[in-house]
This record gives structure tokens, C-alpha cells and sequence, in this order.
């Protein structure tokens, strides 16, 4: 019992990097109907930028994040600009491909640069722990869970707090309304997108020094954080988080009570169980012809 | 479309042509073997016909119905180990007998695709194409975790002839991956001539009119969908015969399963001959740039690029754009806008 509780509590501190990773996803998915097959490689670029500068100049994992995220703002913006946006009829399909080829490029690069060995971030926090009621927590997920909480603190501020915040959520809802009303849906599609790839930045460095990773990684991680949109509801942000929570604490305690190598597998049961009740998510909305 | 004698005549060489051509590739593919028989050539000979076949038998599903599966290597890799198994534990001898089996594999694989499509199909756009990535991630998944079954990482090994040495160990899987890639060609060109074709149609051009207007939309997409995994199935039970070795990892490989979207991307999707043309122009290619630069992983940069290009650039594909060139050099300089093209193909369908 105390294991599982154990597992509980380590599931709900994973559980806020991919409630991170994967909000990044679905904001661009709301804003821009598109997925983003590629933000896995860019969380695992974010990791491989905190690992380069750990390695060049012995910056701490966490503090690098002043450096990488802006540049990863700036990389979606670009990204945005020469990829997405000129994409002009069948955007949705099309978009799956082009960062599907956005994901292989930069493996190829990542691969071509660090190799395709397995490396780790380091610093004190990944292996020191405390205890709690009995339980050992290694610091690194708490350190981990209390920046992505900030992050998707300060993400909900600036969507219900700021008016930017509000023509976001304006494009979210109709694209055509919000460009009536004079938002300036292109500008707010290129900040939303390097939005999302900042925090691709974010989640990178913790799931860096919480995984040893090589550019292959993205798979991996792309197809846990597209099951966890689709639970959650596309284009919601709300459902993502709930859904990280509730998919990274099942597989902690599948891990526990059946097998480490089942605890991925559980993802899949829960995807297609809440695609046979209920296809378009926990928050999803169903649109004609869009779901 | 104004009849005047002149267009007949050229429409009539267009055709004549057309034809020509036709019957030059299939007797140039037929005598690959023995114009070039060194096994660098069959073995590139082997994979780019593979290609030919599953992307045309992906087009089935992504291109006429629009509905965009990333993870059709599940059905690959699913054919694979079928067949692996099949010839494993019926004790198959290796030769030419197993190809016989290779319909079985599609079998088992037509079970998996119907289920599979019955949970995706429940989706639409964005969503089926997450779905179709999450099963083959599990599919993959199940390879390495069903280890008394698959072997798991450590591979299932499959019976190989000892007899086809040399020269002649590709020519055997060269003509079977023949066989089915012209089996997959001639069902997509008989569904895109059929009234089940014009549906998939229908349904890719709007899906809730096309039901509205009385097309039993759930049946035709399931079985569009199932169609096409069979194919690719049955040739990944081949290509599992041919490389003798299965590995989770490589038979569930998404860069298959991308490999052949792209192909049709290329080619055209939605027309007959597209994929053909995108994977005899890129499966070469790839194999030629995998081979000096593979170690290095910079083939995936030239990959992505490719990609990149192809869909920024040319996003209808080689053959659409082609096909309105001609168009409009038919009908002089006023050619149809872009915006006819579908229904304009829907009429070309219907009218055989």
C-alpha cells in the first residue's frame, strides 16, 4: 500500500512536467489546428540546449532555462513563420506532415551533433532526497513539479488575465470571429506556437535530468503527450492537465503493482477506453466535422 | 467540355500514350531481374517496389477518403510477425512454399484492422490521426513485452532457403513484392472507378453531406481502411521473409509508416499512379543517401528536407499538378481553378 501511495505521489510530480509538455501542445493545436508532431523533438532539444550549456560552461539545468527558453520562443516564431504558416488549404493534414519532418530533422541534426548515445543532465538535486511520512522524494521532482506548476501558473494568468491572453482564447474559439473583431490572428498564432515551444523548453530540462535521453527520445515522448491531449479534449488546456495527472499516476502504479514494462501500455488501454465512450475527450467539444 | 476534332485526337494519343507507357514499366519490372542482376540493384529493386505497393495501398485509405494514418507500419509490422509466427510454428520448410501463406498473414491482419479502424474511425481528422500513431506505438510496444510470444528485443527469427544463394536471393521477394504491389494498384484503380470509390471521395470532400446524401459513410471508411491494411500487411509478411529477422523496433518503424504518406504525398494523393511515381522517385533516393550517410543520421535531415520541399512547394503532388498543366494546355489558357478539382475528379470517377 505504501508503495502504491509512494507511486501516487511520484505519478502526480511527473504528472506536472506532462501536464506542461503537453499544454504547450494543445494551445497550438487550439490556436492553429494543427499538431504539433514535432513538439517531442523540441522537448528533447530543449533537454540537449540545457545539456550543452551544462557541458560548455557548467550552467545549472534549471537556471539555463533563462537562456533556452526565450531562444525556443524565438525558434517557434521562426518555425511558425516558414513552416506553418504558409501552409494554406488542408492545413490540419498537411501540418502533421510538416512537423513530422520538423521532428526527423532535428533528430538527424541532434543525432549528427551529440551522437546517438544516452545522456543525462546533471546537478545535486537529481539524486539527494528527503523523506516525507516514510517516503523518499529525490528533489529533482519536486524542484521539477513546482517550476512546471509556475509555468502553467503564469500560461493561465496571461490566457484569462491579459488581453493578449484574451485574443488567444477569442482564436481559439472562432479564427474568423476573432479576425473580425481586429485581432491580428497571424501575430497571435506566432506567439502562441513559440509559447508552446518555450515550454517544450521547459519540460525538456526536467525530463532531461529525470531521464537519460538520445534524439530518438521524441517518439517516445510524442506519442505519450498525443494520447494526453486526445484524453484531455483537443485544444484544452484544463483536460491536458487532468489527463497528464490521471495517465502519469496510472502508470506509476502499474509500474508497482503489474510490471515496469506494462506501465507504458497503460496509456494505450486508457486512450482507446475514453475513445469507445467518449471520442472527443474529457473537455473536448464535438464540432461538426472537426473532431 | 467542347468537342472539337483536334482535342479528341490529342485526348486520343494522351490515351494511346498513357497506355504505351504503362506497358513498358510493367515489362521493364518484369525483366528487372535479368537486365540487372547484380543484388545491389534487386536488393534496391526489392525495397523500391515495396514502397510502390504500400503506398499505393496507404492512398486507399489517406488519399481517397482523407482521413491521414500515420500508423499503418502497425499493419506492416503486424504482417511481419504474423507470418514470422505462422512459419515458425506450422514448421514451414523455407523455399517458395511460404509465399503461399503470405494471404494468411492478410487475414489475421484484416482481423487487427478491423478492430483497430472500428476504435480510430471513431475520431475524425486531427484526432484519427493521433490514434493511428498511439496503436502503432502499442503494437510496437507489444512486440517487445510479449517476449515468449515475439522473442521481444532479442528478434524472431524466420526460416530462410539456403538454396537462393548469390545473385538469385533477391529475385524470389523481388516478384512477390511485384505480385502484391500490382494486386494494390489494380484494387486502388478498381475502387477509384467503383461507386464505393466515389464515396471515399464524398467523404474526403465533406464528410456530413456525403452521409446526408445516403453514404454509408461508417461502413465505407472501415472497409476502405481494412483494405488497405490487408496489402500492407501481406507485404510486410514478405519484407519479414526477406530480411529473415524481425525486431520490434524496425518492423513498427514510424519512418515506414511516414515513408509511404510521403510517397503518396509526392506522387499525388488520391490518384492511381501518384504513389507509384512518389515511391520510385524517393525510395531510391532515400536508400542511395541512407547508404553514404546513414551512420552519421544526416539522412534524416535529407529526409526532412525533402518532405519540407515537397509539401511547402508542391502540395497537391506531382500528378495533379501535372494533370492540370495538361489540362489547361488542352484547353487553351483558361485552365480550371483549383477549387473544381474535386469535384472534377468525382466526375472522372464516376464515368469509366
Amino acid at each position: 500500500m505504501t508503495l502504491v501511495l509512494e507511486a501516487a505521489v511520484l505519478g502526480i510530480l511527473t504528472g506536472g512536467v506532462y501536464a506542461l509538455m503537453a499544454s504547450g501542445l494543445t494551445l497550438i493545436f487550439g490556436v492553429m489546428r494543427i499538431i504539433n508532431v514535432g513538439h517531442g523533438a523540441l522537448v528533447v532539444l530543449g533537454a540537449y540546449l540545457s545539456f550543452a550549456l551544462f557541458r560548455s560552461l557548467h550552467m545549472d539545468p534549471f537556471l539555463s532555462l533563462v537562456v533556452t527558453m526565450p531562444a525556443m520562443f524565438a525558434l517557434g516564431v521562426v518555425l511558425q513563420l516558414v513552416f506553418i504558416r504558409p501552409l494554406k488549404t488542408d492545413r490540419e493534414a498537411l501540418s502533421v506532415l510538416v512537423t513530422y519532418a520538423l521532428a526527423l530533422g532535428i533528430e538527424g541534426v541532434l543525432g549528427y551533433v551529440f551522437t546517438t548515445n544516452f545522456v543525462e543532465l546533471r546537478a545535486w538535486y537529481e539524486t539527494a532526497s528527503f523523506a516525507v511520512f516514510g517516503f523518499h522524494i529525490t528533489w529533482v521532482y519536486v524542484f521539477g513539479f513546482v517550476l512546471c506548476l509556475t509555468i502553467l501558473g503564469a500560461l493561465f494568468l496571461m490566457l484569462y488575465r491579459t488581453s493578449f491572453g484574451g485574443a488567444i482564447r477569442a482564436t481559439m474559439l472562432n479564427r474568423t470571429a476573432a479576425q473580425l473583431i481586429g485581432v491580428d490572428v497571424d501575430r497571435v498564432a506566432a506567439i502562441a506556437f513559440g509559447i508552446g515551444v518555450a515550454t517544450a523548453a521547459a519540460g525538456g530540462v526536467v525530463f532531461g535530468i529525470t531521464n537519460a535521453f538520445n534524439p530518438g527520445s521524441h517518439y517516445d515522448l510524442i506519442s505519450r503527450l498525443l494520447t494526453i491531449i486526445v484524453l484531455g479534449g483537443l485544444g484544452s488546456l484544463r483536460g491536458a492537465v487532468i489527463a497528464a495527472l490521471i495517465m502519469l499516476v496510472s502508470e506509476d502504479i502499474t509500474q508497482v503493482l503489474i510490471s515496469p514494462v506494462w506501465a507504458n501500455f497503460v496509456f494505450f488501454v486508457i486512450l482507446v477506453a475514453i475513445l469507445i465512450v467518449r471520442p472527443q475527450g474529457l473537455y473536448g467539444v464535438r464540432v461538426r466535422d472537426r473532431i | 467540355m467542347s468537342g472539337t476534332p483536334t482535342i479528341a485526337i490529342r485526348a486520343g494519343r494522351l490515351a494511346a500514350l498513357k497506355g504505351l507507357g504503362l506497358v513498358l514499366v510493367g515489362i521493364l519490372a518484369l525483366i528487372l531481374p535479368l537486365i540487372a542482376p547484380d543484388p545491389a540493384t534487386t536488393g534496391m529493386a526489392v525495397f523500391t517496389v515495396m514502397y510502390v505497393g504500400l503506398a499505393s495501398a496507404w492512398n486507399i485509405m489517406g488519399g481517397y477518403t482523407g482521413y491521414i494514418s500515420l500508423g499503418h507500419a502497425a499493419f506492416f509490422g503486424f504482417g511481419a510477425y504474423s507470418f514470422g509466427l505462422l512459419l515458425n510454428h506450422l514448421n514451414v520448410a523455407p523455399g517458395y512454399l511460404p509465399f503461399v501463406l503470405v494471404p494468411v498473414a492478410g487475414l489475421l491482419t484484416a482481423v487487427l484492422a478491423v478492430g483497430i479502424g472500428w476504435v480510430a474511425l471513431r475520431t475524425r481528422a486531427a484526432t484519427f490521426v493521433i490514434v493511428t500513431i498511439a496503436f502503432m506505438f502499442m503494437l510496437q510496444l507489444l512486440g517487445e513485452n510479449l517476449v515468449k510470444l515475439t522473442g521481444g528485443g532479442a528478434g524472431l527469427a524466420l526460416p530462410y532457403s539456403h538454396d537462393w544463394g548469390g545473385g538469385f536471393f533477391n529475385v524470389p521477394y523481388y516478384y512477390a513484392m511485384l505480385v502484391l504491389a500490382v494486386l494494390a494498384l489494380v484494387i486502388s484503380w478498381s475502387i477509384r472507378r467503383s461507386k464505393f470509390g466515389l464515396g471515399l471521395l464524398a467523404i474526403r470532400d465533406d464528410e456530413d453531406k456525403a452521409l446526408a446524401v445516403g453514404v454509408p459513410t461508417r461502413s465505407f471508411k472501415l472497409t476502405a481502411f481494412v483494405i488497405s491494411a490487408v496489402l500492407v500487411g501481406m507485404i510486410g509478411a514478405v519484407y519479414g521473409y526477406y530480411v529473415t529477422y524481425l525486431y520490434p523496433q524496425f518492423a513498427f518503424d514510424p519512418l515506414i509508416g511516414i515513408s509511404m504518406v510521403l510517397m503518396a504525398f509526392l506522387g499525388g494523393l488520391g490518384t492511381v499512379s501518384g504513389p507509384v511515381i512518389g515511391a520510385l522517385l524517393l525510395e531510391p533516393a532515400q536508400m542511395e543517401f541512407a547508404y553514404r550517410f546513414g551512420a552519421s543520421r544526416l539522412y534524416l535531415v535529407f529526409y526532412s528536407a525533402v518532405f519540407l520541399i515537397v509539401i511547402l512547394l508542391l502540395p497537391r503532388g506531382i500528378v495533379p499538378s501535372v494533370a492540370d498543366l495538361v489540362h489547361r494546355w488542352r484547353r487553351g489558357a483558361a485552365g480550371p481553378t483549383t477549387t473544381a478539382r474535386g469535384s472534377r475528379e468525382a466526375v472522372k470517377a464516376a464515368s469509366p
